[in-house]
């Protein structure tokens, strides 16, 4: 279940995977077959689902590319 | 009008320095000019300001850096070596705009050399020293109240030019006792808040630096802004003081401590028939070159005298040009030319 | 109960002291990291209005154009001399010196020492990536032996080169300074430390109470020529057996 998801911003990545080793779930990679307008591949999520919003891939992020979005009940929190 | 008061030279330079508002000294010691940072060590604290022994002559012109970049008033002194030490933090000085004074009481040089008076660090201070397309104004002074009351002025034409200012005096001036009258301050102020580092409260970020990098920002402009600012120096800014030149046809040329001894041959020429007289340029960037070349009119000769092996004279001639035939006549290694020595150099021409 | 409707709430984001200009450094290095939890630093203790950060000579040298506050160029290894004619001026602006390896411990060994020993107000942030990365990988004081560089092609020989330097081991044998601490950027704990640290370093400035000095082992992924999660390896593997984590001094 789904606790909330990062936001990368493609442009703004450099294709370090930092935030590739550091998501304890694995659920981030690094593009393929894409890269942005500097030539470089960028992270991306790929099971959004099992984010637990730990923010571990932001916190490690070098070019500050990620935020990280939480789920709260509305009116709760 | 206050009575005269004995001082020191490199007293005076302290009490001149406080006397215009300066509330922030960094140097270290070096002879011969050890009495300005201890004079500064028993003032500043009494006028609530910083004294600072640095750990080298580097350090302390980058403290002034630093000081400076937050918008105030400050000086360092030092003499010959330590001045090489800082000609890297002036060159900055002067391609972050920042306005610093900078005092050398020359010594015999090059290399460790001695403690007397010399002048040779002219080309240093007014050629360069440090890297890159950068002036500083150069003050001269020929005795101890000329010391004061160009110490004053340094630190208005540091702000109001946003450069490095350099009080060019030497060991004997430093070390001499004359009565003088402390100079009053100018009065003038200048608004440093457009560029100063205070932190950014209510405004945008102000950043202070010399390195241009970008095509919107190039280096070019920065040495195009700095060649505007030293076109209008040189014309608004040369000092000099003439003796007896008008009717002169031998003209003798000095700054400093050789042009107060210069003087004296004049005078001395005068008086056996000779008529000679003197040209002292006080600030030596700018150099007063209009002011000297129609001082060389009509002049037999002209006779340079300096405490080095010959480096004003070059800034002499190329002002002259063909108006006169310039000859030179230098003591090195921390000596003092004599009177006779120039007065017999002089009589040789007059023949 | 009814059932709810979740909503999103931002958690993470750039801090407001951070420019939203994309920085100049390599991939995986850690100044931006560093960058990035100094402004995190800033926004905590409210200061972005009474900051002024002085640059180094290095690949940080444009560290002013990421940080929203005054800034201020330094030659190479003069920060802390800078940064002491700026507090001397401004006792009450928070003062911060970004050095790295050459700018701290090679030609500005000097001014390093005499300020942390005169117990200046200022809190210094030391980026120790054993290399020196700006101009293309040479020798740094902290080089580890056998280390190999563009200087030290065959590794780096004690006999010819020395030893690598402690920075905070070096000052924690003054007097005058209040904090010392080395910290690492190399994983999410050691980043979150490493935030505490420079927060401390700066509080301390707040508080007025003397000179804080934080060294944080950084990744230079093209200075050691391997990939960025490597880097992040090697610093734990290699460098912090040498440069051991950990507060020397909280006075």
């Amino acid at each position: 279940m789904s606790r909330g998801h990062p936001e990368i911003d493609r442009e703004k990545c450099k294709g370090c995977a930092l935030c590739v080793g550091a998501c304890p779930e694995k659920i981030l990679a690094l593009s393929r077959e894409q890269f942005n307008r500097q030539g470089l591949p960028f992270s991306t999520c790929f099971e959004p689902e099992r984010c637990t919003a730990c923010m571990s891939c932001a916190i490690i992020c070098p070019d500050t590319a990620i935020r990280i979005l939480k789920l709260v009940a509305a009116g709760g929190e | 009008m206050s009575n005269p008061i004995l001082m020191k030279g490199n007293e005076a330079v302290g009490e001149a320095a406080i006397i215009a508002g300066c509330r922030h000294y960094f140097g270290y010691p070096i002879t011969p000019q050890n009495e300005i940072p201890a004079y500064m060590a028993a003032r500043m604290p009494k006028v609530g300001g910083t004294f600072l022994q640095a750990e080298s002559e580097v350090a302390a012109i980058n403290m002034v850096f630093g000081a400076s970049a937050a918008g105030a008033r400050v000086m360092t002194s030092s003499s010959s070596p330590g001045i090489s030490l800082k000609m890297e933090g002036i060159s900055y000085l002067s391609g972050a705009e920042l306005p610093a004074v900078v005092v050398n009481m020359m010594r015999g040089g090059p290399g460790l050399g001695n403690i007397a008076g010399a002048q040779g660090d002219y080309f240093q201070a007014v050629k360069g020293g440090g890297h890159g397309d950068y002036r500083s104004i150069v003050l001269a002074p020929s005795g101890v109240q000329e010391l004061a009351d160009l110490t004053v002025k340094a630190f208005d034409l540091a702000d109001q030019y946003r450069m490095v200012v350099i009080i060019l005096g030497d060991g004997f001036i430093g070390q001499m006792s004359e009565p003088i009258t402390l100079p009053e301050p100018s009065g003038r102020t200048f608004d440093k808040s457009s560029w100063a580092l205070t932190g950014a409260k209510g405004r945008e970020t102000h950043l202070i630096a010399s390195m241009r990098l970008t095509p919107e920002d190039a280096l070019e402009k920065l040495n195009l802004r700095l060649q505007a600012k030293y076109r209008e120096i040189e014309q608004k800014e040369p000092l000099w003081e003439e003796y007896e030149t008008g009717d002169a046809r031998l003209l003798l040329v000095g700054f400093g401590l050789s042009a107060r001894i210069g003087r004296s041959a004049a005078s001395a020429l005068r008086r056996s028939g000779i008529t000679a007289g003197m040209f002292r340029p006080i600030t030596v960037w700018p150099f007063p070159s209009a002011a000297l070349a129609r001082a060389a009119r009509g002049k037999k000769r002209i006779l340079v005298v300096e405490m080095n092996a010959g480096q004003m004279v070059e800034d002499v001639k190329l002002a002259v040009g063909a108006e006169a035939p310039v000859d030179f006549y230098g003591t090195l290694g921390g000596i003092a030319p004599e009177v006779d020595e120039i007065v017999e150099r002089m009589k040789a021409h007059a023949r | 109960m009814p059932a709810e409707t979740a909503a999103e709430k931002l958690v993470y984001q750039r801090p407001a002291s951070l420019s939203e200009r994309p920085n100049h450094y390599c991939p995986g290095c850690g100044h931006g990291i560093i960058h990035k939890i100094l402004a995190q630093a800033i926004d905590e203790l409210a200061i972005q209005e009474r900051a002024i950060l002085v640059a180094p000579v290095g690949c940080s040298v444009l560290a002013y154009n990421y940080l929203k506050v005054d800034g201020c160029e330094a030659a190479h290894g003069r920060a802390p001399a800078v940064a002491t004619g700026i507090k001397r001026v401004h006792p009450d602006s928070i003062v911060i010196s970004y050095q790295g390896d050459g700018d701290l411990l090679a030609i500005g060994m000097g001014e390093t020492i005499h300020a942390a020993n005169r117990g200046e107000k200022i809190t210094v942030i030391f980026v120790n990536n054993a290399i020196y990365g700006m101009t293309g990988g040479q020798m740094a004081p902290t080089t580890l032996q056998a280390q190999k560089t563009k200087t030290s092609p065959y590794g780096r020989n004690p006999a010819e080169a020395g030893f690598p330097i402690r920075a905070c081991e070096l000052l924690a044998t003054l007097e005058a300074p209040v904090f010392l601490e080395r910290c690492a950027v190399n994983s999410v704990k050691a980043v979150l430390r490493a935030k505490r640290a420079i927060t401390k370093g700066l509080r301390n400035q707040v508080e007025g109470r003397g000179y804080s000095f934080i060294e944080i082992l950084s990744m230079c992924p093209t200075g050691w020529g391997v990939e960025p999660r490597e880097a992040s390896a090697w610093i734990d593997q290699a460098m912090v057996p040498v440069f051991p984590l950990g507060n020397l001094r909280d006075k």
